[in-house]
């Protein structure tokens, strides 16, 4: 036995039991009955009209805050490149400051600033504006994925384009590209490992988060992640708890997949 | 095979880690598991100080939430305070031990109609001490509510209100209300009434600004909500706050909850759990904890100490009338649990 192998032992251990055993308990409970006996129905239910909603509802909510995140992070990665401060660092550091805090806790600080009488609406109401209603919707929802998830977006987009030789930039120019063509043909195809991992990064947390949506949906944007939640928690149903979690784990690999069929070609052509 | 060692040593490793959490065994110890922050601390240090038991206490958030570690023997509990209908499935599943009166000299200070109540779910109060209990009702701001007459479930359905109702994020809490407005039982099995009940919660939900548990009280404090759902000891909380706020119990009748002492069958000491819960039903000891929670104290003893302005409050001690018209809400079997949470969960996507 070799060094290196006798120290992995607790690593096997980890993943045996951080990973092996919860993931066969929960195949065991999605295919079975509540009675006893093996069953499909916990998988097919799924497709009944309520979790199709919901998932309807998280597949939106997520896309829609895993492109807001790419909006903001691809701009901001290319602006930190070219800055003083993004080489230093300094930027990415204030970026990743709050990441340090809890993410409950952030969510929570939404709570008090987006709350009827909470600090916007304060604010708002001593400039003699109106105030702002955006709590208890899907917009708040959506504010607050985006705001928990938008580093894990900006680091693998960020550590892309700061990878980006110069000399390749300055090759485009000599041989007569526009701004916008250098960014179109260099410097996008080059971040698009960055920016693939970043939107597996987003999307799947915020495809199954509970959290968020119980903290600023007021009980009334009822995500896949919630359904689930419900029935491990309120309904004592472990069984259809679990086999909803075995569809969504298939959907989430079905998204690696494809993403990462996606990622390699962007290496394949342009390195 | 020296690989396989390695794994099981390690493993070995992790389990007495796991274990040394687990208990120490000793006399002189209680260990309490409770909802949280439910007794006032100086009342556990005075038992401390009187017994010389220490008393090491472990809290959850729900009764579901409770039900499996006692079942499944993760951790050995001596006393255990949980909710009327869990006694009844604990009970029922030959979980707990029978308490002994004649070690509860105090057992006397708790009012009849509270012991008579918890035979629903305890007959003969073999099991369970009733601690504290709660009754459902409306708050609202009298201001913000104008010169509607809030006296009726029904008023969470004025479109008056709308985006400013609060209501319970939990199933049966909900089903509860829409049911009793519609004159049916709030324990109901019958799908066809769930059903109607379920339309009528959908109906509502365009009008209402949150479903939530525990911030009823807080939006109702700051402003935000006109009018909520929550239990009656939070009344005087959210009243200190806001002195524009009322509540109600409405015509309909509305839940109750009787939470108990109980002692699970895993206790290890039995006499030092009926010491424990024996000092819990002091009169001075009850007074304590009401005056921490100000939740309705089914202790009549300690009635005569609490301060006269809590005393009058129908809030809080509701007359024998409106104990009639409550019910505690019954574990259901799982068909009927089922068919809940599916109309549940339609309200919730509409």
């Amino acid at each position: 036995m070799t060094f290196s192998k006798k120290w992995s032992a607790p690593f096997i251990v980890f993943v045996i039991a951080g990973t092996v055993i919860p993931i066969l308990s929960i195949a065991y409970y999605g295919f079975t009955a509540r009675g006893g006996g093996i069953t499909l129905d916990n998988i097919t239910a799924m497709f009944s009209a309520n979790h199709m909603q919901a998932l309807g509802l998280s597949l939106l909510l997520a896309l829609v805050s895993t492109l807001v995140c790419l909006i903001v992070a691809f701009p901001m990665a290319i602006v930190l490149r070219d800055s003083k401060f993004g080489k230093q660092g300094f930027t990415i550091f204030v970026l990743i400051l709050p990441m340090w805090m809890n993410f409950l806790l952030r969510t929570m600080a939404w709570q008090v600033l987006l709350e009827r009488a909470g600090v916007i609406n304060g604010i708002l109401q001593a400039l003699g504006l109106p105030r702002q209603e955006m709590m208890n919707t899907p917009g708040a929802v959506v504010l607050g994925m985006v705001y928990d998830f938008l580093p894990f977006m900006i680091l693998p987009i960020y550590n892309a384009v700061m990878k980006i030789d110069s000399h390749l930039i300055e090759a485009a120019y000599d041989l007569g590209a526009g701004k916008a063509y250098m960014y179109r043909k260099v410097i996008l195809p080059l971040c698009v490992p960055g920016i693939v991992s970043g939107i597996t990064m987003v999307f799947i947390p915020a495809l199954t988060t509970f959290v968020i949506s119980n903290m600023l949906g007021g009980g009334k944007v009822n995500l896949i992640g919630n359904i689930i939640e419900q029935e491990f928690t309120v309904n004592s149903n472990w069984y259809l708890g679990s086999g909803l979690s075995l569809v969504m784990m298939v959907f989430i690999i079905i998204s690696m997949v494809l993403l990462e069929k996606f990622d390699k070609t962007g290496e394949g052509t342009f390195i | 095979m020296k690989k396989i060692k390695w794994v099981l040593a390690a493993v070995a490793v992790l389990g007495m880690m796991l274990c040394t959490g687990c208990r120490s065994g000793e006399n002189g110890e209680i260990y309490v598991y409770s909802y949280g922050d439910y007794f006032d601390q100086e009342a556990i240090a005075d038992f401390e100080d009187e017994t010389g038991i220490r008393v090491i206490q472990d809290t959850y958030d729900t009764a579901e939430e409770m039900y499996p570690v006692i079942e499944k023997g993760t951790a050995d509990y001596d006393v255990i305070i949980t909710s009327d209908y869990m006694i009844e499935k604990m009970i029922h599943h030959k979980m707990l031990l029978e308490v002994d009166k004649k070690n509860l000299p105090a057992l006397k200070n708790i009012d009849s109609r509270y012991m008579k109540k918890s035979e629903s779910f305890d007959p003969g109060n073999r099991y369970s001490v009733p601690y504290m209990v709660g009754v459902s009702g409306i708050i609202y701001n009298k201001k913000m509510v104008g010169d509607v007459k809030i006296d009726s479930w029904g008023d969470l359905w004025n479109p008056k209100f709308k985006d400013s109702i609060v209501m319970p994020d939990s199933v049966r809490d909900d089903f509860m209300i829409a049911l009793r407005l519609l004159g049916y039982d709030q324990n109901t099995s019958n799908e066809k009434e769930i059903k109607a009940a379920a339309e009528l919660l959908k109906k509502q939900k365009p009008l209402v600004y949150k479903y939530a548990n525990d911030s009823a009280r807080d939006l109702l404090a700051d402003g935000s909500a006109a009018i909520g759902v929550v239990w009656n000891g939070e009344y005087i909380y959210t009243k200190d706050l806001n002195p524009d706020v009322e509540f109600v119990i409405p015509k309909e009748g509305t839940e109750f909850f009787v939470d108990s002492w109980a002692i699970p069958k895993t206790s290890k000491n039995k006499a030092n759990a009926e010491k424990f819960i024996n000092y819990m039903c002091k009169a001075k000891v009850a007074k304590k904890n009401f005056d921490y929670l100000y939740y309705t104290t089914p202790n009549e003893a300690a009635m005569k100490l609490i301060e006269k302005k809590y005393r009058k409050e129908e809030a809080i001690f509701p007359t024998d009338e409106t104990l009639d018209m409550c019910d505690t809400l019954k574990t259901l079997d799982t068909k009927t649990t089922d068919l809940y949470s599916k109309y549940w969960k339609e309200v919730k996507a509409k």
